[in-house]
C-alpha cells in the first residue's frame, strides 16, 4: 500500500463533474480531502491523500490527467529555506513522518520532502519560519 | 586559601605570548574530548593551550542599548519604537534599551490562541545588524532644553552613534529537558509540547557549551573576551538567575540549570548570521545568540574540565504543563545529552522523542570561527578581574 497526497488544479470546466467519486471506484484507492477550494476564476484546487496500490494509484493519476487536472506532489508546497534554517532542530519533534529529521552523526538537520505529507505543523514550529508553504496561498496552515 | 599545585602549570601571559607567535594549540572542544580521552589531561594539558566552546540557541533576557544622537530640534523622548517595537526610554534624553522578548506593539499575541508573534526586538536587532533601515518613532514632553515633542525617521546601524548588544543572561549552564505530561498540547518558550510526554524539547549545546567546558567559572569570569553574535564582546557580570549552588556530578557539571552570564559587545561588529529573532508559537519573542568562549588551558583541571563529553553530562526531564509553572520540584528522571542526541529518551518507561532548540551545527561553527581567529593572532585571551560566585 502507498500513501501520497497531491495538491491537484481543477480547472473551470470540471467543477460540476464527480471526479473524485468515480475514481474511487474505478480505481479501488481510498482518498482523504485535506483541503478544498475554489479559487478565483473558479478554478478548485484539492490537496488529495491518496492510498491504493501504486500501479491503481498511478492509473488513478492519469484519469484525472485525462481531465485536465493538473497534479503537483505536496513536496512541491512545503520547502525549507535553507538560507533561513538555523539548523535548531525544533521541527524535528513535531514532524509526524521525520520528513525534518537529525542526522545523528553531526546534528544537523535534514528534510526529505518525498516524506512530507505537508501537514504544515513545522511552519508554525519553526523559530525563524524557514518552512514555507508556496503557491501563494496558506493551501495547509491556515483553516 | 591554598592553592592547589598542578604538574602543567601555564599562565594567560605564555598562553598569549603563544597566540602572538602563531603558535598556540587550539583545538574545539569537541575535539578535545578525543584527546583527553587518548592522552589523558595531564598530557592533554600539555599539548593544548586553548579549547574553544559555542553554542547558538534562543536566549531570552537579551537586548540592545542604543543611543540614537540628538535631533534638531532636540527631544528627550520619553517613549520610542523600533519598528513598532517599543524601548524603555527613561534612561536619558537620548538612551534607550530594548529587550527581545518586547513584541511589536500592534501584534494579537495570543488573543487568537496561539499566536505566532512574527515580529519584536529580536527580530530588531537582527534588522539592524543586517544593515536594514528601522523606522524609528520617539515622542517627548518637551522641554526648555529639548523642545521637539516628537519625530520620525528611518535609521540603520550605521546612522546610530551607539548600539551596544547588552544580554543580562545568556549561556545557561545546563537547562531543562521538558516534556508535557497533560492531554493537551502546550505552547512553551521549550518548544511544542504534545501531550501524553509524546516528546521532549532540550537546550544545550552539551559538550560544545561553555559553562559545561568550565563547571566552577575558573576561568570564563568578568571580563573574558569572547565571540558574540560574530564580533568581539565581553562577559560583565554573571548573569540574572545565577545560581551555581545545584546538586553537580564528580566532573563539577551541574546536573541541572545554574549558571548565567552577562554579556555585552559593539553590535557594529555583529551579523545577523549570528543574531537572529525568533517567533516561538504562542509563547512570544527573543533572539538566538551565537556565542563563542575560549578557554585557556592553564593546567590539567582544565584540560579534564574541557574534555567532558555529552555521556558525561546530565539534566533533568521537566513537566512543562504544571510542574514547570507552579514550580513544583519535581522531575521525570535523568538523562544524559549523549541520550538527548540519540532522538529517543525513556519517561515512565514510555518512548519519547526528543528534539533540540539549540544548534550544535552553529554551535560547532562557532567555535571553529573562534578557534581561526586565536590561530590567526587576531584574538587574545583576556584574563578575568574577577571571578563569577561559584557558590
Ligand atoms: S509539513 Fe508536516 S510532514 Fe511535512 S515537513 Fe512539515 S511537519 Fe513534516
Ligand atoms: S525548526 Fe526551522 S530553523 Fe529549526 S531546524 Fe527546523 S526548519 Fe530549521
Amino acid at each position: 500500500m502507498n500513501t501520497k497526497i497531491y495538491v491537484l488544479h481543477f480547472p473551470k470546466e470540471t467543477g460540476d463533474k464527480p471526479i473524485i467519486c468515480e475514481l474511487v471506484k474505478k480505481y479501488d484507492v481510498d482518498f482523504n480531502i485535506l483541503k478544498a477550494t475554489i479559487l478565483p476564476g473558479n478554478d478548485g484546487l484539492m490537496v488529495l491523500e491518496l492510498t491504493g496500490h501504486r500501479s491503481n494509484v498511478k492509473k488513478a493519476l492519469e484519469f484525472l490527467q485525462n481531465y485536465g487536472v493538473k497534479i503537483e506532489p505536496i513536496s512541491t508546497i512545503i520547502r525549507r529555506d535553507d538560507s533561513h534554517c538555523i539548523q535548531c532542530g525544533a521541527c524535528t519533534g513535531i514532524c509526524p513522518t521525520h520528513a525534518l529529521y537529525l542526522d545523528r552523526t553531526d546534528m544537523s538537520v535534514l528534510f526529505d520532502p518525498d516524506k512530507c505529507t505537508g501537514c504544515g505543523l513545522c511552519v508554525a514550529v519553526c523559530p525563524v519560519r524557514a518552512m514555507e508553504v508556496a503557491l501563494g496561498q496558506d493551501i495547509v496552515s491556515e483553516a | 586559601m591554598t592553592e592547589k599545585k598542578f604538574k602543567v602549570e601555564k599562565t594567560y601571559e605564555e598562553i598569549n605570548a603563544r597566540i602572538k607567535a602563531g603558535e598556540a594549540v587550539v583545538v574545539t572542544a569537541e575535539e578535545m574530548v578525543g584527546i583527553v580521552k587518548e592522552h589523558g589531561a595531564e598530557e592533554a594539558a600539555r599539548k593544548v593551550d586553548v579549547v574553544t566552546t559555542g553554542t547558538f540557541s534562543p536566549m531570552c533576557s537579551s537586548g540592545a542599548i542604543i543611543n540614537f544622537g540628538h535631533s534638531n530640534p532636540t527631544i528627550k523622548a520619553s517613549r520610542v519604537w523600533f519598528n513598532n517595537v517599543m524601548a524603555y526610554a527613561g534612561l536619558a534624553a537620548v538612551d534607550v534599551y530594548f529587550g527581545a522578548a518586547e513584541v511589536a506593539e500592534d501584534d494579537p499575541l495570543n488573543k487568537v490562541f496561539t499566536g505566532s508573534f512574527r515580529y519584536g526586538g529580536g527580530h530588531v536587532i537582527e534588522d539592524l545588524v543586517a544593515g536594514k533601515k528601522v523606522k524609528m518613532r520617539a515622542i517627548g514632553y518637551g522641554t526648555d532644553c529639548y523642545p521637539a515633542t516628537e519625530f520620525e525617521k528611518e535609521v540603520t546601524l550605521a546612522d546610530l552613534p551607539y548600539a551596544m548588544l547588552l544580554n543580562p543572561r545568556n549561556c545557561y549552564q545546563n537547562y531543562n529537558c521538558a516534556i508535557n505530561l497533560s492531554d493537551k498540547t502546550i505552547y512553551t518558550y521549550m518548544g511544542t509540547l504534545l501531550p501524553k510526554g509524546k516528546n521532549a524539547n532540550y537546550c544545550s549545546a552539551g559538550e560544545l557549551s561553555p559553562l559545561f567546558n568550565d563547571p566552577l567559572y575558573k576561568t570564563i569570569g568578568m571580563g573574558t573576551r569572547i565571540f558574540l553574535g560574530g564580533g568581539i564582546g565581553y562577559v560583565s557580570w554573571q548573569g540574572t538567575q545565577h545560581n551555581p549552588a545545584v546538586p553537580r556530578l564528580d566532573n563539577d557539571t551541574p546536573k541541572k540549570p545554574a549558571g548565567t552570564l552577562m554579556l555585552q559587545g559593539d553590535m557594529k561588529q555583529m551579523s545577523d548570521k549570528w543574531l537572529k529573532g525568533i517567533s516561538m508559537q504562542g509563547y512570544g519573542t527573543t533572539l538566538a545568540v551565537g556565542v563563542g568562549i575560549p578557554i585557556p588551558i592553564l593546567n590539567e583541571e582544565m584540560a579534564a574540565y574541557t574534555g567532558v563529553s555529552n555521556d558525561d553530562l546530565v539534566t533533568q526531564v521537566v513537566d512543562y504543563s504544571y510542574d514547570y509553572s507552579h514550580q513544583v520540584a519535581r522531575n521525570y528522571g535523568e538523562v544524559s545529552y549523549a541520550q538527548l542526541n540519540t532522538g529517543e529518551i525513556e519517561v515512565n518507561g514510555q518512548k519519547v522523542r526528543t528534539a533540540p532548540l539549540s544548534s550544535i551545527v552553529k554551535a560547532r561553527e562557532i567555535a571553529r570561527i573562534l578557534k581561526e581567529w586565536i590561530e590567526k593572532g587576531d584574538f587574545l585571551l583576556a584574563k578575568p578581574v574577577h571571578q563569577i560566585p561559584d557558590k
